[in-house]
């Protein structure tokens, strides 16, 4: 590692960057409610604070840098003209509570999105303000609770989600107060229909599925799902994460989702930040859609304007302070500007061409595609069991072998009934070089686990550093410097 | 096909190793009744140049003058060197830190970051963020709900001088796991702390300045929850603890979960998001703390090195008995906010805080000079203050946007009378002229 910023830092040393003349106005405030001792903040010049971070950015792999194919995730290009176009002054300086007058501009923009929104999932209305995939998530669950209870229906406390589920799912469902309970996914990666019969009753608040399933397939039998959870009683949830597969080709709204989430940061390519932060606006059909959360926007005769629970009298309420990420709203949006409806049908062909063209190439090299018969989806998942029952190489060893190889890892050991898992998702905007490249590399580390299979166990050798000990940093937990 | 670059002869390779004619085959598992035939209602894509040119006037378009509002969003000075180092692709474009050797900078600046965080709030350790402020608040009532194992109750006591949006958002959330929020009314812009009741709460939240601007007495009201049995949430301004106690001093043993936004360090306005929520607490809490943390230990050469930490937390591992279901983050406001503290150090965040409080005592003595215009409340504020304007003040915030003034914010329904009073805030980046500008505003109306 290199130092950190602490161990630079002079006592008296200061940046230039931020210097206001004046005198300390302590007495300004009353001495009960002073500070005593300065916050231990890092005393150093701008030229060390620029060379400190700008050192850190370049030990981190990104998009910009190199191939990403984090399975899940749709680490595609970020454009940067839609970077851009949310960066302008008119945008940034906007204070949130700025009067309608005064913001037909950003207004226009989230109320377009929120049509295409529409348009894409084949929702009857669309909310943005939800800031993640996962917070999207928690507002479908409480607008399904809130429909329940509308219908005086108490006893709806369950909801079912697929053992190979994300892990926010089952996480969000307690967080809305309800039970998660998990159905079996068969040997083809679908949900096991008996399994389904089985869990479903009238208990049952609703269902959440991803489709292209965790398992990189394509549900099959979605229309029987929804008869069965309907039927029930019960409503259907779609997980947004996989909308990059079919974006296009066929609408959740159409496969009698009720409600469903979408991830800004991955299918419509606003970057991740390292870490975030992202956009999981919400999308729900006419029964559900009064339960969205506030504010929206509407256009009425003389311009946009928020909506907010005064008019929405079922709605579930507010998730934030403001009106969740907008900058990343207007990414989005920018995006599909660029790509406009026919740009986005050809993101899902070519995102499952690219992936069906690298399972194709990993097959004839020798690895396991999960599910071989199956076609792959915008991914595709490969188990490593049998190569780590050959040689003691695991797919954990696979992936830190690759980062030398100049390639980010895959999702690994995601979902977790495939063993020594790697969840492969190249994305659209890889060159067919990129992909030749990735699938050689696997080759490569394959027959160096067979020849040499320490050199992959001990693996990275290349990088800032060796492979670090996740068991230390718990037991010796050290999460400050001071 | 914007950003696909395939070529025609990339493509027909790749399709004759899948050994199939066309890509529509890829697409056979799909079942035909549920395929659509594109998008015919979005409009085609246009160019980067003329999608540029309609972002740039949907900008120009939103276009105000100079901010007095504040009320969870300020309007602060932000070095250029923040965002041009925050925007550099390998920290744009980064996804969150899993593969921890690939990762080093991200996983190293935050763990950075959670040192300051700790150290601002004199709390001892941090998060790597959550969505935002208001989030921030419910995940802070939740934690404190399942560390306070001894309380039975879940009653959580949360002050009407708390923002309102904070407490929206918290009703949202929180009451789904069965907690019972209480609203304690403020009187005269404070929290009457020798009024609560305390008995058999679980916890209680405290903004400090509160929504009003107002400072609260925060030690009496934390050593009164600790001597109850509840647990004491502080709800901060990050960079008001330049100057400000905070909360890991405040009364007996201090906050022990404290909470907040951290859009004032190094985050535009932007029209609320994205910024980031904060987490901090004590080190006995650690476990319950929602979110990414990131930790210092040991590569196998015994060099050190930073990974994602006590992830058995997070819904990853833990599913339905995680902590939270957060995921995603708010990971690049981080970093921005982490470059705009090392640029700021500690002198210089006491400067932009001691610039907010004497701007905006500046500004309310200018503007209650006017005969119209009092003050609310008679109490010690910070950087924003309630006033009274003696007219409707949605018709006078019109009036003062003719003038290029943004004036502050109508708290019409939240105090009496408060149809005719306006939260004002003057940060840093107000001048003298600024303040005479808004002053010329109000007399010519
Ligand atoms: C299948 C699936 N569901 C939900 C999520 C959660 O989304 P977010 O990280 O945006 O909260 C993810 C993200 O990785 C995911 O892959």
């Amino acid at each position: 590692m290199v130092d950190t910023i602490f161990e630079k830092s002079r006592p008296s040393r200061r940046a230039a960057a931020q210097r206001i003349e004046g005198e300390v106005a302590h007495q300004l405030i009353p001495e009960p409610y002073r500070r005593t001792s300065p916050p231990a903040l890092p005393e150093v010049s701008e030229l060390q604070a620029v060379r400190h971070f700008t050192n850190l950015a370049r030990r981190n792999f990104s998009i910009d840098t190199h191939f990403y194919p984090l399975g899940s995730c749709t680490m595609k290009y970020n454009p940067r003209g839609a970077h851009r176009a949310a960066m302008q002054d008119g945008f940034l300086k906007r204070h949130p509570l700025t009067p309608t007058s005064h913001s037909q501009g950003v207004l226009a923009c989230l109320f377009e999105l929120q049509e295409i929104l529409q348009n894409v999932t084949g929702t009857a209305q669309v909310c943005l303000t939800p800031m993640a995939g996962a917070q999207g998530e928690l507002t479908g669950a409480l607008m399904i609770k809130a429909y329940h209870a509308d219908n005086n229906d108490h006893e709806r406390t369950e909801i079912i989600v697929p053992t190979a589920a994300h892990g926010t799912n089952p996480a969000t469902a307690s967080m809305a107060g309800l039970v998660a309970k998990e159905v079996e996914v068969d040997a083809d990666g679908d949900v096991d229909l008996e399994s389904l019969k089985r869990v479903v009753s009238a208990k049952t608040a609703g269902v959440m599925l991803t489709n292209p399933s965790t398992c990189a397939v394509f549900e099959r039998r979605i229309q029987a799902i929804s008869d069965i959870v309907h039927d029930a009683g019960g409503l259907l949830y779609y997980d947004g994460a996989n909308l990059n597969a079919i974006l296009g080709r066929a609408r959740p709204g159409d496969m009698q989702f009720d409600v469903l989430h979408l991830n800004l940061h991955k299918t419509f390519a606003t970057p991740h930040g390292g870490g975030g932060p992202g956009a999981g606006p919400v999308g729900a059909n006419e029964r559900l859609a009064p339960y969205l959360p506030t504010p929206m926007v509407t256009k009425s005769d003389d311009g946009y304007r928020w909506v907010d629970e005064s008019e929405r009298p079922k709605s579930i309420g507010r998730l934030s302070a403001f009106m969740g990420n907008v900058g990343i709203l207007l990414r989005a949006y920018a995006y599909s500007l660029l790509l406009g409806g026919n740009g986005m049908c050809n993101v899902s062909e070519y995102a499952t061409l690219n992936a069906n063209y690298l399972m194709k190439r990993l097959a004839d090299a020798g690895f396991h595609p999960a599910y071989p018969d199956r076609r792959a989806t915008h991914e595709f998942a490969i188990s490593l069991r049998q190569e780590a029952k050959e040689t003691g190489v695991t797919a954990m060893d696979f992936a830190k072998r690759l980062l030398d190889y100049g390639f980010h890892a895959p999702t690994t050991y995601f979902p977790l009934l495939i063993p020594e898992c790697f969840l492969i998702e190249p994305t659209e905007t890889e060159t067919k070089e990129e992909l030749d490249a990735f699938a050689d590399a696997m080759i490569a580390i394959l027959r160096e686990a067979q020849q040499n299979p320490e050199l992959v166990k001990q693996a990275p050798h290349q990088q800032s550093v060796g492979r670090l000990d996740e068991v230390h940093a718990v037991r010796h937990l050290d999460v400050t410097a001071h | 096909m914007p950003f696909i670059p395939h070529t025609h002869a990339d493509k027909d390779s790749m399709l004759e190793t899948l050994g199939i004619a066309s890509t529509e085959e890829l697409f056979d598992e799909i079942p035909k009744n549920i395929q659509c035939d594109g998008l015919p209602d979005v409009p085609d894509g246009i160019s980067e140049m003329s999608m540029l040119r309609h972002m740039a006037e949907r900008a120009h378009n939103d276009t105000t003058g100079i901010c007095f509002l504040g009320a969870g969003c300020y309007d602060h000075y932000i070095p250029a060197a923040v965002w041009d180092i925050a925007s550099r692709g390998e920290f744009l474009t980064a996804y969150t830190p899993y593969q921890a050797e690939a990762s080093q900078g991200t996983l190293q600046l935050v763990y950075e970051f959670q040192t300051m965080l700790a150290s601002l709030t004199a709390m001892d350790v941090a998060n790597a963020s959550v969505y935002d402020g208001a989030s921030a608040l419910a995940e802070a009532i939740l934690m404190a709900v399942r560390v306070n194992r001894k309380s039975k109750s879940r009653r959580v006591l949360v002050p009407a001088s708390t923002h309102p949006f904070y407490l929206a958002t918290v009703k949202s959330i929180v009451t789904h796991q069965g907690i019972d929020v209480e609203i304690v009314p403020s009187v005269d812009g404070v929290t009457p702390i020798s009024d609560i009741d305390l008995d058999e709460a679980v916890a209680v939240v405290l903004q400090q300045p509160n929504f009003f601007g107002v400072l609260e007495d925060a030690d009496s009201l934390t050593t009164k929850a600790h001597e109850a049995g509840a647990l004491m949430i502080g709800v901060v301004n990050p960079m008001t603890l330049a100057l400000l106690k905070p909360p890991g001093d405040w009364g007996d043993t201090g906050a022990d979960i404290v909470c907040g936004d951290g859009q004032p360090l190094g985050i535009p306005m932007a029209s609320g998001g994205p910024s980031f929520g904060f987490l901090c607490t004590r080190m006995a809490h650690v476990r319950q703390l929602p979110g990414r943390i990131a930790g210092r230990t040991q590569d196998k050469d015994g060099n050190d090195g930073f990974v994602l930490t006590l992830q058995a937390r997070e819904q990853h591992i833990r599913r339905a008995k995680a902590t939270s279901n957060i995921c995603t983050n708010q990971g690049l406001l981080v970093t921005a906010a982490t470059i705009y503290m090392t640029l700021l150090g500690p002198q210089g965040l006491v400067e932009v805080a001691s610039a907010c409080v004497r701007n905006t005592h500046l500004l309310v003595d200018r503007l209650t000079s006017h005969p119209n215009v009092t003050k609310h409340f008679n109490t010690p504020f910070f950087h924003e203050c309630v006033l009274d304007f003696g007219e409707p003040a949605d018709k006078l915030q019109q009036k003062f946007l003719k003038h290029g003034i943004l004036g502050g914010h109508p708290l019409t329904g939240l105090i009496e009378k408060g149809e005719q009073s306006m939260l004002v805030c003057a940060t840093e980046a107000r001048s003298e002229q600024d303040i005479e500008r808004y002053y010329e505003a109000l007399e010519n109306g």
